[in-house]
């Protein structure tokens, strides 16, 4: 579900950097704010845990095709939503910067589809009311599902409100919807499935780690409050920035004015200026390699 | 009459599922005595080193370091005195860079960033890895990751180093280097190792523990050739005081 | 991508431990770069593809300052490009209105989009990459620490980065025994792979708490140092200008239309 920069306008792909931005602030805040010098080390093992996660690819059954571990209904679950997101804020970054696994510009859009969406809506609003507390067997199982169709739909939509918004790319936003809603509401499911078999293992192994009591009333007003007011903003942004006229508006009215009723021949001075912008590049490029070769040389 | 520096009385420990790790492990430490400790897995020698580094505490009986009982509160002392090499490198060197990792025990201290720097300096000196400063700890070997890991507790200047198991995974060659380390630091040593002949090469004195309870306390040289304790400790003497493999020579 | 490209990103990180003139960039001056020259980018329309010539100068540059050979940025971009491929397939579909003729052979205005739609990405992710090879992944965390970036998400990018690669190794592990005792399946079943997923928790757990061990002692209270020296410079005063000039310039001029209609008037 990672999308490319290719996807989003920068008014789009700004605006969801700035709401992110905020969620991960007030995460950080909320999480250095308990004292616990353990749970330093523990975030960041299961920033790494996920990514092990993710190499772990599985066969869904009844299709032939595989999937893998996102983890962030897991997270919310051993963390709690504020610190859950913070550790998959900070896979997807990982992503991005060293895996080159979805753009930077569209970082924050990543961030919010999916570590939004499972902490802060799945996790408490559809897996913790249908668990309770010591969840087992059916009842994890089926909370774990509807938890993990619900972060992965939602991401979905997330995407195809952006893309929309963006305007970059002509995919139609119906059509768009009617192919990623179904696909991912599978991918959650699975993804439901494959966290509760993971939960069951590890609360089998290590009872003192299930969770023994309903989320305090604190914690449950945050991740409301946080959930809404990412939900409110993205919105509002995203209807802001595709009121502005963009370059893609702008170049849209100019071509639809001057529209010739025979497609024009290639221009040829702009065939040559790409050339000459191209060839200065390439030579200043290797320019620099030269001097560089020659400082190292020396 | 010289200050014992690492002093065990009659401690006992229990796991959290029940399993009796401990039970009534005793010894005193003097300043510059390297001691081994050995024993069969499971004999509780990890326990009694976390124990002595105050990551857990006795249901029973008292440890002290230096001149400070090891309890919660006496902790950031205890950690000026003891420093703790662990079993596996990964768990030690957890920050970007390998000087990062030396320089945050320094830091933590609360020293001034000059006397950090010197002092990551010439930890990384003691163990050979200078040139290993910027590098990043994934990237490393495994000898050269425990050098590392051993320098990240030297920067701290401790009275007593204590380690688990340090030539585990080691090459030959790696393994030399550390025993001729080992044995050119004038600290304080606990070792606990299963590699016998490191110990009988690096320390004086050897405890062999046997299901939670010492079995014997003495010179490595004794207590190694002796072999029912050995016996009853699932352990064989160093390969140095075993017979000849060629002439059939008694070892 | 799965973490085995990690080896080859690995090595890219590992490119920007060498002294090169953009290693000794200030990593937030290259942070800010990076970030505004992926914005502007995003921000060309849809058929603007010959306007973003002028802009691959940005990365070129940073690779040749970096000593970073190019093909150590191909295969992560062919890694990388089903993605933007699978979005720009879809343009010439959707827009197939002529937009000019080639030799007689019509070009759809779906066909410019989709070249644009991969040159963007191609400039897009070059400038991540890049910025990874010339800075080290770890400098740019402390990079946006210094940026502002909240405490608590730093260390957590840093300790999962050192972790990574460590875990992942055990779940190849995992893996690989698996496919010794289950010779005719590629990969487990879903409900194998929960227990498989299950034990490398476990496991993760424990480690983590042999970690926290460690830490506390060495006096570890709550926070990890993230302690850099350096301060900008002219170098990157310089670097930081040109890349605004480069960014405003061609975002505000269709330079190779002014370059081409400069040389026909200049013609005969």
């Amino acid at each position: 579900m990672h999308m490319s920069d290719a996807l989003l306008s920068p008014a789009v792909g700004g605006a969801l950097w700035v709401v992110t931005a905020g969620a991960v602030a007030a995460s950080a805040r909320r999480v250095e704010r308990a004292p616990d010098a353990r749970r330093v080390p523990l975030m960041g093992v299961l920033g790494a845990f996920v990514f092990a996660a993710q190499t772990v690819n599985f066969s869904i059954p009844g299709t032939g095709s595989s999937g893998h571990l996102m983890g962030g209904l897991l997270l919310a679950a051993l963390l709690g939503p504020a610190a859950g997101f913070l550790v998959l804020a900070s896979v997807v970054c990982v992503q991005a910067l060293f895996f080159a696994d979805g753009g930077l510009l569209a970082l924050g859009a990543n961030v919010l589809n999916m570590g939004a969406a499972s902490c802060f809506v799945a996790y408490p609003l559809v897996f913790r009311p249908l668990a309770g507390a010591k969840p087992t067997g059916a009842r994890l199982v089926v909370a774990s599902t509807l938890g993990g169709v619900t972060s992965l739909v939602l991401g979905a939509l997330g995407v195809v409100a952006q893309t929309t918004a963006s305007g970059v790319s002509t995919l139609p936003a119906g059509p768009f919807l009617a192919l990623l809603v179904p696909i991912h509401a599978v991918i959650g499911a699975v993804e439901g499935l494959a966290t509760a078999a993971l939960l069951r293992v590890l609360w089998r192994a290590r009872p003192e780690l299930a969770p023994a009591s309903a989320p305090s009333r604190a914690a449950r007003m945050f991740t409301v409050a946080i959930a809404a007011a990412a939900v409110l903003v993205a919105g509002l942004g995203a209807r802001l920035a595709s009121a502005l006229p963009d370059g893609l508006e702008w170049s849209v009215a100019r071509t639809a004015g001057a529209a010739p009723a025979e497609p024009a021949p290639v221009p040829l001075p702009a065939v040559a200026g790409v050339g000459i912008t191209l060839a200065a590049v390439a030579l200043l490029f290797a320019l620099l390699r030269a001097l560089r070769r020659r400082a190292r040389g020396a | 009459m010289s200050h014992h520096l690492v002093g065990v009385d009659d401690v006992h420990y229990a796991y959290p599922d029940g399993t009796q790790a401990l039970r009534g492990v005793s010894f005193l430490l003097h300043h510059g005595e390297s001691l081994g400790l050995v024993g069969a897995n499971g004999a509780g020698k990890s326990t009694l080193l976390l124990l002595l580094a105050g990551v857990v505490f006795p249901e029973r009986g008292a440890v002290r370091v230096g001149d400070w009982p090891v309890t919660p509160a006496t902790l950031p002392h205890v950690r000026r005195s003891l420093g703790m090499v662990f079993q596996d490198p990964d768990d030690q060197l957890f920050m970007p860079t390998v000087e990062d990792d030396v320089a945050f025990g320094p830091l933590q201290l609360g020293l001034p960033p000059d006397e950090v720097r010197a002092r990551t300096a010439a930890a990384l000196a003691r163990v050979g890895a200078a040139h290993l400063g910027p590098r990043m700890p994934h990237r490393l070997s495994g000898g050269e990751k425990r050098a590392v890991s051993i320098a990240t507790v030297l920067a701290m200047s401790p009275d007593v180093l204590v380690m688990d198991e340090p030539s585990a995974g080691l090459d030959p060659a790696s393994r030399r280097g550390l025993v001729e380390q080992l044995q050119a630091f004038e600290h304080t040593k606990i070792v606990a190792s299963h590699d016998l002949d490191l110990v009988y090469e690096v320390c004086r004195r050897t405890i062999v523990l046997v299901g939670g309870t010492v079995a014997a306390d003495g010179p490595t040289a004794e207590v190694l050739a002796r072999r029912d304790v050995l016996a009853a400790a699932r352990l064989e003497p160093p390969l140095r005081l075993q017979g000849c493999p060629r002439c059939g020579a008694a070892g | 991508m799965t973490v085995g490209g990690a080896g080859q990103l690995g090595s890219l990180g590992a490119l920007a431990s060498r002294d090169t003139p953009a290693a000794r960039l200030d990593a937030r001056v290259k942070v800010l770069a990076t970030l505004a020259f992926v914005a502007v980018v995003a921000s060309f329309g849809r058929h603007d593809l010959l306007r973003l010539a002028p802009l691959a100068l940005f990365p070129l540059v940073l690779a040749a300052l970096g000593d970073v050979p190019l093909r150590a940025l191909l295969r992560p971009l062919a890694l990388a490009a089903p993605f933007a491929l699978g979005v720009a397939a879809f343009e010439p579909l959707l827009d197939r209105a002529p937009a000019f003729t080639v030799g007689g052979v019509a070009i759809s205005g779906g066909a410019v989009g989709m070249a644009t739609i991969l040159a963007k990405f191609a400039l897009s992710l070059s400038a991540a990459l890049l910025l990874v090879a010339t800075t080290g992944f770890d400098h740019v965390c402390v990079a946006l620490r210094r940026l502002g970036a909240p405490r608590a998400l730093v260390a957590q990018l840093l300790l999962t980065h050192r972790y990574l690669f460590v875990l992942a190794a055990e779940a190849g592990r995992s893996l690989r025994a698996h496919a010794l005792r289950a010779p005719g399946r590629r990969r487990p079943t879903l409900r194998v792979a929960g227990t498989m997923l299950g034990a490398l928790l476990v496991r993760a757990l424990a480690r983590a708490e042999r970690i926290h061990a460690a830490m506390k002692c060495r006096g570890f209270e709550g926070e990890l140092p993230l302690v850099r020296r350096g301060r900008p410079g002219r170098p990157d005063a310089l670097f930081a200008a040109a890349t605004a000039a480069l960014l405003l310039v061609a975002r505000a001029v269709d330079v190779p239309a002014r370059l081409g209609a400069g040389l026909a008037g200049g013609l005969p």
